[in-house]
């Protein structure tokens, strides 16, 4: 379908940076190393042939027990081609960061918030990088494999029932 | 003696025009919210039990209906919103997210509105039919008539009346910022 992006990519990168590309159910994907992330987007977005003007969707994987542990994807479609691309990129627990793309789509603010409130990927670069649904006071990233799904961290709760303080 | 049953029988008459005028604070969060529409709309007709005029202000509402889910999150505003509102009052937990978390049973929601404000009457269902919403209505009502509501227990205990129930309670002192312990964490094993 859009074997013409994966093409670009491997031309314009060397092998090191477009680590793999592959194609699943009609759907093209590339897996970028870290460092190459913000320099793929904006060639991806300025290339009259790719012309990926719009980023869908942006978010993070726990791969829990693998190296890198995490992965962030970014879906990108072009309006003018009608193609679309998945971008991955590998994140390690200890250095859990990675470049933000606000600067290359600004609709990605609140998509690289929800991504580090929920996985704790830091987006470096972002203009406000905090949490969107959980709350300041919350500690921990929810959707990490090992964060326990049940574990709540109450702001206010009555005395008197059942699990309460007193 | 004789001031008892006058008391007695003001009571009464105060309650029931308490029960037929209910102003309700509808706290809207999720999707039951259509369903109370629904029963407020004139085919299931809230108006006929005198509870038709929703105010979107606590200071002027004595019934909180608590429709949807409660987040861990907007729980301080519920109990701040419940804080406001003027004595006696009472609370209608509508839907089973409202009543005990319902199939949200995680990091971020509430499992049931009475673990932050005491709550009257609870209707189940996901979402509950506006026959039930009616029907806890009117169970409300009877309760009130009665005295027997969460807050005019307590107005009553506080000034020093007998209370002949089982069920009276301090005042809720709330905990804020006041973390739980939390069940012990069951990791997996890395790489396994």
């Amino acid at each position: 379908m859009a074997q013409i992006i994966l093409d670009r990519l491997v031309d314009a990168f060397t092998a090191g940076e477009i680590e793999q590309i592959g194609s699943q159910h009609g759907n093209e994907w590339a897996r970028v190393r870290r460092d190459a992330w913000a320099r793929v987007c904006l060639f991806l977005r300025d290339d009259p042939t790719t012309d990926m003007k719009m980023a869908s969707d942006l978010t993070a994987v726990d791969r829990f027990g693998r190296e890198p542990r995490f992965d962030v994807v970014l879906h990108l479609y072009s309006v003018t081609k009608k193609h679309r691309v998945r971008l991955y990129a590998g994140v390690a627990e200890d250095d859990c960061n990675i470049e933000s793309v606000v600067s290359i789509w600004p609709g990605m603010d609140w998509f690289e918030r929800e991504a580090y409130d929920l996985y704790g990927v830091r987006f470096r670069g972002h203009p406000d990088l905090r949490r969107i649904l959980m709350y300041p006071e919350f500690v921990g990233h929810p959707l990490r494999k090992d964060y326990p799904k049940e574990k709540r961290q109450p702001l206010v709760r009555r005395s008197g029932i059942p699990g309460s303080p007193e | 003696m004789g001031l008892e049953i006058y008391n007695s029988t003001v009571q009464a008459a105060v309650n029931w025009a308490r029960k037929f005028s209910l102003f309700q604070y509808p706290f809207v969060t999720a999707c039951c919210g259509m369903e109370f529409m629904s029963t407020a709309a004139p085919k299931y007709d809230l108006a006929r039990f005198g509870a038709e005029f929703p105010r979107f202000s606590p200071r002027q509402a004595d019934l909180l209906v608590i429709v949807g889910t409660i987040t861990e999150r907007q729980a301080p505003a519920l109990r701040r919103i419940y804080d406001q509102m003027c004595e006696p009052k009472w609370v209608i937990a509508f839907g089973v997210c409202a009543s005990t978390g319902g199939f949200y049973q995680n990091y971020s929601t509430v499992p049931g509105a009475d673990q932050i404000i005491p709550v009257d009457v609870y209707i189940p269902g996901c979402p509950p039919r506006p026959e039930q919403v009616l029907d806890a209505l009117i169970l409300l009502q009877e309760r009130i008539q009665r005295g027997e509501g969460h807050s005019q227990i307590t107005l009553r205990a506080e000034a020093g009346h007998h209370v002949p129930t089982a069920a009276i309670r301090p005042r809720d002192k709330v905990a804020v910022d006041q973390t739980l312990p939390l069940p012990s964490s069951t990791l997996p094993a890395a790489g396994k």
